[in-house]
């Protein structure tokens, strides 16, 4: 039973990323997703300051503010202080996450978050966080349900916005000339990254998250050119991924996040050498045949 | 405060080698670091900092202890890989250069992870402090450690020296230095040795996620203060050398604070202070002078209207209501009679009651103004053949930027014209 709960909450986390993930690489900024993730760390050190316990809605919400906040940061240094972009990046997320490292080292006694959830969380703990109704039955694991509902609220988001989304992404100028904000969709699919990872950051930390949050995305992209098609394969090379990863976690006796993140490289060398349309074999063949 | 002199006195000895091996490791990094950021490869930096991970992992697997060549060496191939694969995946797939650094990024890290905790559990007693690697503890440094790492960080420095212009040609203009034959591909490639190398050491003091961090913020806090490249690199140093003795006096009064955090956050410190304070190019700096211009665009355009007015009475110096300068361009009147006010204090116009006057120099300098604006529209429709119905809005700008030699050479050039495109006559000082 517990194998199960760990790699259901791994898929929904992995699905979670994954439909993000594929707006984030199709934009260009797989390195913002990736600096957010780093960021929210302080977010969630105060938010759990703040309210005493880890999977409180504050703790959503502050998170939400800091994605937004370091997206902001990071363009005000591009546009205002004119820094070149990837420069923008590094120096704003290296900083926050000092920071919340530092907070956690601090608070050491008051927070319950070591620097090693940090890196890779702590989902093989995930069954033993259950939720016990109040006649006494035990229902299964708290994370279970948090990660169930953030999907759904990825799934709604994504499918009631997904016109605007998808035109914001693919013709910004086009989505502006008739009237979408392409400004309020960037920082909504942002709020919605720094949410996802403050909820993936118990079961698998606040770096290995961009490896969900980037590697099914991109694998999916050498797989498909219908972008339906590509969020739903996404979703699948999530699951995948954290299936394999935790049976690899289990063989060799190591951190299953980190299984699970080498898992989801393996398919996207997978996919890079077999892949019908893009793979690296089928394009020698072409060349050969003709 | 005690502590403060206590460490800065270096009595200890042990107080001495850490602080030297700070230094060095975060100098270095900084002046490594400093060619990433003009390559403008900063996130490669990163990815190569994640990406040592495994390579760290296995180089302990292969020795059996944390021997620290063994511990460069797999670094320095894992590292070496994952430039590799970005580079690979970049130009061989449709993915993006964005998406390959993070996929490459965060794949190797967990790779690593996976390793170190293969490791952990593997009962070697010689394992403990490779997660040191994580978030760095440059207070761990001793003895024989810190010997390789200074002969890493002094290597790195005697190459940087050697290679010094061929590294800044490539950064600034790779296509002219292939076109004078250097071996662009070389110098790329020990580039990249270097900041793989650099990387490698520079871990001990901050750790693999903050590695990002000493390599390119000393750079870019650097750049805001000089467009001199050596300047910049003997800045990028020294605010790396700050942040590392300043990690190293924490680890030494604090020894339960990570180490590598406080660096980063004294040097990003550094870095918000250039990038808001620095006087040319700081936030602040720019918004100053971009005040100033347009207090000046808008004083002279108030000018040229009041005597573009006077033009028409043949009479410079009679008074206007407010009105009668919004009737010729739109000012909200509050803004207008700040304008007016400031001009009055600097002795351009005189105010009675409700009325406003250009004085002598004020009509002097209106004057200037107008007869640049006209130069120049006349300028662009002979020399440049532009229609003369196009030529206003590019004279409406040169009008306050033309400095007084500029303006001379275009009256010799001209020959002293009497009339504009559009028939208006050109005033001169001297009639």
């Amino acid at each position: 039973m517990n194998d199960l709960y760990i790699i259901l909450t791994a898929s929904l986390v992995s699905a979670s990323c994954a439909l993000l993930g594929c707006f984030l690489i199709l934009r260009r900024m797989a390195m913002v997703g990736d600096a957010i993730s780093h960021a929210v760390l302080p977010g969630i050190v105060i938010a759990f300051l703040l309210s005493g316990s880890r999977d409180s809605v504050t703790m959503l919400i502050g998170a939400g503010i800091i994605g937004m906040f370091t997206t902001f940061l990071i363009e005000f240094f591009h546009k205002k202080a004119r820094l070149q972009t990837d420069a923008s990046i590094g120096v704003t997320f290296t900083w926050l996450f000092a920071i919340g490292v530092v907070l956690i080292s601090l608070f050491a006694g008051k927070v319950d978050l070591d620097q090693d959830c940090v890196l890779y969380g702590e989902i093989a703990y995930v069954p033993l966080d259950v939720i016990i109704t109040q006649g006494g039955i035990n229902i299964g694991p708290k994370a279970l349900y948090v990660s169930g509902i953030i999907l759904i609220v990825n799934l709604l988001f994504v499918s009631l916005a997904y016109r605007k989304l998808f035109l914001t992404t693919f013709d910004p100028y086009f989505a502006t000339a008739i009237g979408i904000s392409t400004t309020v969709w960037h920082y909504a699919l942002m709020g919605a990254v720094s949410m996802t990872t403050v909820a993936s950051f118990e079961s698998v930390g606040a770096i290995l998250v961009v490896a969900l949050l980037i590697a099914p995305a991109a694998t999916a992209y050498l797989l498909t050119d219908n972008f339906k098609t590509m969020l739903a394969l996404a979703c699948l090379m999530g699951v995948l991924s954290s299936i394999t990863g935790y049976y690899l976690a289990v063989w060799l006796d190591g951190s299953i996040a980190g299984a699970i993140a080498t898992m989801s490289g393996v398919h996207f060398a997978l996919a890079m050498l077999l892949s019908p349309s893009h793979g690296m074999i089928y394009k020698k063949l072409k060349t050969h045949i003709h | 405060m005690n502590a403060l002199w206590e460490f800065l006195s270096f009595s200890d000895p042990n107080i001495r080698y850490v602080a030297l091996g700070s230094v060095l490791l975060t100098a270095s990094s900084a002046i490594v670091g400093s060619f990433t950021f003009l390559n403008k490869k900063s996130l490669v930096g990163d990815a190569i900092a994640h990406a040592v991970l495994p390579g760290i992992c296995l180089g302990f697997l292969m020795a059996g202890t944390k021997n620290p060549l063994a511990l460069i060496a797999g670094a320095f191939i894992t590292g070496w890989i994952s430039v590799i694969l970005v580079e690979y995946i970049t130009n061989k797939t449709r993915i993006k250069e964005d998406t390959a650094i993070g996929l490459i990024l965060s794949v190797f890290f967990g790779i690593g992870i996976l390793m170190l905790t293969v490791i952990q559990k593997g009962g070697n007693a010689s394992q403990s402090g490779l997660d040191h690697f994580l978030f760095g503890k440059a207070a761990s440094l001793v003895g024989s450690d810190l010997i390789t790492f200074s002969i890493v960080a002094i290597t790195l420095l005697v190459v940087v020296f050697i290679l010094f212009k061929e590294f800044s040609l490539l950064a600034f203009d790779k296509d002219y230095a292939r076109s004078i034959g250097l071996p662009v591909k070389w110098i790329e490639l020990s580039l990249t040795s270097l900041i793989v190398l650099a990387v490698v050491i520079g871990i001990q003091a901050v750790g693999v996620v903050l590695m990002a961090a000493i390599l390119i913020t000393p750079a870019a806090a650097a750049r805001f203060w000089t467009d001199k490249i050596t300047v910049m690199f003997l800045l990028a140093s020294i605010f790396g050398a700050i942040s590392g003795l300043s990690g190293a006096f924490i680890s030494y009064t604090a020894p339960a604070m990570p180490t590598g955090p406080w660096i980063v956050i004294v040097i990003s410190t550094l870095a918000f202070i250039s990038f808001f304070f620095a006087p040319s190019r700081g936030v602040i700096g720019r918004y100053i002078r971009q005040a100033r211009i347009r207090k000046t665009i808008n004083d002279e355009n108030v000018l040229k209207i009041i005597y573009q007015l006077g033009e028409e009475n043949k009479n410079f110096f009679i008074p206007r209501l407010t009105d009668e300068i919004i009737r010729k361009r739109f000012y909200e009147k509050a803004a207008l009679v700040k304008i007016l006010k400031r001009l009055t204090r600097q002795g351009y116009v005189e105010r009675t009651r409700n009325l406003w006057g250009l004085t002598e120099e004020g009509k002097n300098r209106a004057q200037r103004i107008v007869k640049i604006h006209r130069l120049w529209e006349l300028y662009l429709t002979t020399h440049m053949h532009i229609a003369p119905d196009h030529v206003h809005e590019d004279a409406e700008t040169i009008e306050h930027l033309l400095t007084p030699e500029l303006e001379e050479q275009l009256e010799q050039l001209l020959g002293y014209p009497k009339v504009d495109p559009h028939q208006s006559k050109i005033p001169y000082a001297d009639n």
